[in-house]
């Protein structure tokens, strides 16, 4: 006699040392709560993602068409994943999938697979580029943003009031400080290469960054929240130690900001604090971060509550946050044999084997 | 085009490569891996018999519905794809 | 151990790819059913072989919903909207015709189009005259004939004066103006800037005039605008602007004229996400523009004063997914860095837009083998003609059809004759007919504009140099 265990697609398994997906740590994350009484089906871009590997939290993995080839193309490889694991939910986690993954939530319905995502209005409101327009609905202080299509603005950007520092932004991701127009220049080029136009440039904030992730359970509340500051960064500015907080002006600002946008779905505000102490809103990720193990950590295992929420069962009490957990990241060795890259990469799926 | 020879890798090259059924090749010396389609398959297993390219181009015939004209073409692109890949 | 009956394996060009980063993913750009064979019901290849490859296929269909959905899109939103067939995005006559056939104007930027437009039969009194230079002889007619002249700078205003005078007749005219969204870069060169009063400048000169009349504002924001902020900005912009010049003269303005800038259903180069994801539809910039338009014009309304008539000119979102370039493979080869390369019988010179899309090419069948980074190459004998520097394909053969999609903006009007001819453009109409609305160029009808001194006619006198 054999009952169907859950199964959960997470997304996003590209953790690269330094400037780790998401993917990986909320897999972990779903591992710890749940244990064997889970599947979970890793879902990747590149047949070098290293969370495709490890068996311990992906049961089964699957590369996926790129986001850049349309909605159409990543249904259509969905449902074909969808036919052999009978996924119950799935958790996107990467910035460029989501606008895609939100606009496909109905057809992803039709065939079996649950999400717990905003709508195209919700995750419109958050981009970066209309960031100002919603904390001044939520009365939250913000730095201002320009959109740029050309990087013209910064050779005479100081004449109209917008002196250096500045910090130069991707649509999707990436952020640049910059101290002089050439660094401007430099910084937008490289950012539109990748991430591509318009470029945003944001005004800078000093102070200290502190951020929060939680879940919006669509009705106007904020649930779980967790809050972290970063000790150590890489050289990407990636976290690479940090440490939980407990800081209730913070979370009232997450209050505020879910509330507003009535948020569905995880999400991650990152606040600087300045130098008078007030927290200025810097950006809304609408997804986990790359630190949500931490959320585990402190007893306020997010992804299990996702999962909770997306299968409509009724939320479980969270647990006081444990300020003062910390986390450090490191780099791990996975040791794959060459059949095994053979499989994903000449059939896109593998079975990756449990790492000691 | 009798007798004619094409300058593919040389045997040994080509020997040295781990050539897998799904064409899937690593080749052990330059740790490079590719992927061959099964045409390419067929030609790189036809070459370690034989160079001339008329025989090449006659037995793949016996197996491939293929004008000889198409295929020589075809047989020349894809040499220098190998020295591309495997000098 | 052959048996006697054998079938053969069907054939693909060997292939060998390399593993590199960033691209080992069997399934990134793979589509498994990735050909077109018809438009709007049409086998395409039996039109290839009646009027030869390369060949512009129409949708006439396609370009009224097209038209209609804009139109229904602000005409649910505003009492008085207008459509201006914007004539450099597509000017050959049956798409202008169709369009009028539909309602929209004709609006022109130059004595060419005015004169085509007119040519067509379309009255002067439905053209909007737009454009940095409306040469005298010109703005004479199109004053007699009633157009709705827009000025683009101060000389023009005296050169209006001048034939307005010389045909003694008071003539109502707009400004196209040009400022800051907050979401665009200003479009400085055309028309008078708002910032720097260059534009009250040239209202108040208008308003003193005994020739001249002010009844509308135009300006174009720019082109291939995304966010549709940028129009919610420029109608509130435009309509403040009004307020203004109706408080400080005697001018009342019947229209506001927002220009053009929609973008169409293309993947414009630079942008990461595909256009389903970022192109608005008609409903959201129409939104977006008469909800900033209902904003700043409600005192205007509640003092009982009329509202003004709306005009788009929109071009590129009418036509563009309304035409397919189809072409033909006429060779392959593998560049020394591995990549696949095609060579077709279509370039720039008739897809002038490659240099900016990445446009969607589809094969016209089914074809079997890897898909891989291929580039494709036009016919011209010059390094800058390709039509797309990477797109995942089949392997090509010679003779194989692709099928370009969403043309019909800027290339039937951009094109160039240049060491190929330009080919026939044919159009499905409604009723599923094929009707050639452009033949395909021949060499007498070039020569017929040149003229040979006799001196240079072969054969020589003395004979050819040896």
């Amino acid at each position: 006699m054999k009952t169907k265990l859950l199964t959960v697609a997470v997304t996003g398994m590209n953790a690269l040392p330094d400037n780790p997906g998401p993917g990986l740590a909320v897999a972990r994350c779903l591992r710890e709560a749940y244990g064997a009484g889970i599947r979970i089906v890793g879902l990747g871009y590149d047949a070098l993602d290293p969370g495709l590997y490890l068996g311990q939290y992906c049961d089964s993995v699957y590369l996926l068409s790129y986001p850049l080839n349309g909605a159409d193309l990543l249904l259509e490889r969905l449902t074909d994943i969808q036919a052999v694991e009978k996924i119950d939910v799935l958790i996107p986690c990467l910035d460029a999938e989501l606008p895609l993954m939100v606009g496909l939530a109905e057809k992803l319905a039709e065939i079996g697979l649950k999400t717990f995502m905003p709508d195209a209005e919700q995750f419109e409101r958050r981009s970066k580029a209309r960031l100002p327009e919603l904390a001044e609905a939520a009365g939250i202080t913000y730095p201002e943003v320009k959109t740029l299509a050309n990087p013209l603005f910064f050779r005479t950007c100081d004449q109209v009031g917008w002196t250096y520092p500045l910090v130069v932004k991707g649509v999707f991701y990436d952020a640049k400080v910059v101290a002089n127009p050439e660094q401007a220049v430099a910084a937008f080029h490289s950012i539109a290469q990748e991430w591509g136009l318009p470029v945003l440039v944001q005004r800078f904030v000093a102070g200290e960054e502190y951020n929060l992730a939680g879940i919006g359970d669509g009705r106007g509340n904020l649930l779980g929240e967790v809050m972290m500051k970063k000790r150590a960064v890489t050289t990407k500015g990636k976290a690479w130690a940090g440490v939980a907080t407990a800081d209730e002006i913070l979370a009232e600002v997450a209050r505020k900001l879910v509330a507003e946008l009535q948020w569905k779905g995880p999400l991650e505000v990152e606040v600087m604090r300045d130098p008078k102490g007030v927290y200025q809103l810097i950006e809304i990720n609408p997804r986990f971060p790359a630190w949500i193990y931490l959320s585990h950590g402190v007893g306020r295992n997010l992804p299990a509550l996702l999962l909770e929420l997306a299968m409509g069962r009724p939320a479980p009490a969270m647990a006081a946050p444990r300020p003062g957990t910390m986390f450090i990241r490191h780099a791990l060795e996975t040791i794959v044999p060459m059949s095994l890259f053979e499989t994903l990469m000449m059939q896109g799926q593998c079975t990756p084997e449990s790492q000691g | 085009m009798a007798g004619q020879t094409l300058d593919f890798p040389n045997v040994e090259t080509l020997r040295r490569l781990a050539l897998s059924e799904s064409g899937f090749i690593f080749d052990p010396v330059t740790g490079n891996s590719f992927t061959v389609n099964h045409t390419g398959q067929a030609v790189l297993q036809l070459i370690q018999q034989t160079l001339d390219v008329e025989e090449i181009i006659q037995k793949l015939q016996a197996v491939f519905e293929i004008d000889a004209l198409v295929a020589e073409r075809d047989v020349i692109e894809f040499a220098g794809q190998l020295r591309g890949c495997f000098q | 151990m052959n048996a006697p009956e054998k079938t053969l394996k069907a054939w693909a060009k060997p292939t060998l790819s390399s593993h590199r980063v960033g691209v080992m993913n069997k399934f990134g750009a793979v589509r498994q059913q990735f050909h077109q064979t018809e438009v709007d019901g049409v086998e395409i290849e039996p039109l290839l072989e009646q009027f030869g490859s390369p060949l512009f296929i129409l949708s006439e269909k396609t370009l009224r919903n097209n038209v209609r959905r804009l139109r229904r899109a602000f005409a649910t939103r505003w009492p008085k909207v207008r459509h201006g067939w914007s004539y450099k995005t597509n000017y050959l006559n049956a798409v202008c015709s169709i369009l009028h056939q539909e309602g929209s104007w004709a609006e022109v930027v130059s004595e060419f189009e005015y004169q085509k437009a007119r040519a067509l039969g379309v009255p002067g009194s439905r053209i909007i005259f737009n454009g940095p230079w409306k040469p005298t002889a010109i703005l004479e007619q199109a004053l007699q004939e009633g157009a709705q002249i827009h000025i683009d700078h101060l000389d023009e205003i005296y050169a209006l004066e001048q034939v307005a005078q010389k045909l003694n007749k008071k003539v109502a005219v707009g400004i196209r103006l040009n400022f800051d969204t907050g979401y665009t870069d200003s479009w400085s060169r055309f028309g008078f800037n708002l910032e720097s009063g260059a534009a009250m400048d040239a209202v108040q000169r208008i308003a003193s005039s005994q020739w001249l009349t002010l009844t509308g504002l135009h300006s174009h924001i720019g082109t291939f605008i995304l966010d549709v902020r940028a129009y919610a900005a420029q109608a509130r912009i435009m309509a403040e602007f009004m307020d203004k010049v109706e408080s400080s003269t005697a001018c009342r303005i019947e229209y506001l004229d927002i220009g053009g800038g929609f973008a169409s259903r293309n993947a414009l180069q630079g942008l990461y996400l595909p256009p389903d994801q970022l192109v608005p539809s008609f409903d959201q910039y129409a939104e977006a523009i008469t909800g900033a338009l209902l904003e700043a014009t409600r005192t205007r309304s509640a003092a009982g004063k009329p509202l003004p008539t709306l005009i788009m000119e929109t071009g590129r979102a009418v036509v563009d997914d309304a035409e397919f370039l189809i072409t033909r493979v006429v060779g392959g080869k593998r560049l020394p860095d591995g990549r696949r390369a095609a060579i077709l019988d279509a370039g720039v010179n008739l897809l002038f837009t490659g240099f900016w899309y990445n446009h969607e090419v589809k094969p016209l069948r089914q074809l079997d083998g890897t898909h891989e980074e291929t580039v494709l190459y036009g016919p011209l004998c010059m390094n800058i003609d390709v039509l797309r520097s990477s797109v995942m394909l089949p392997p090509l053969n010679v003779g194989d059809a692709l099928l370009i999609s969403s043309v019909g903006a800027y290339n039937n009007t951009q094109w160039m004759q240049f060491i190929q001819y330009r080919p026939a453009v044919v159009m499905i109409t409604q009723e599923g007919n094929v009707e050639v609305v452009r033949v395909a160029e021949q060499l007498a009808a070039i020569n017929d504009f040149e003229r040979l001194p006799d001196a240079l006619r072969l054969p020589f006198p003395q004979g050819l140099p040896e």
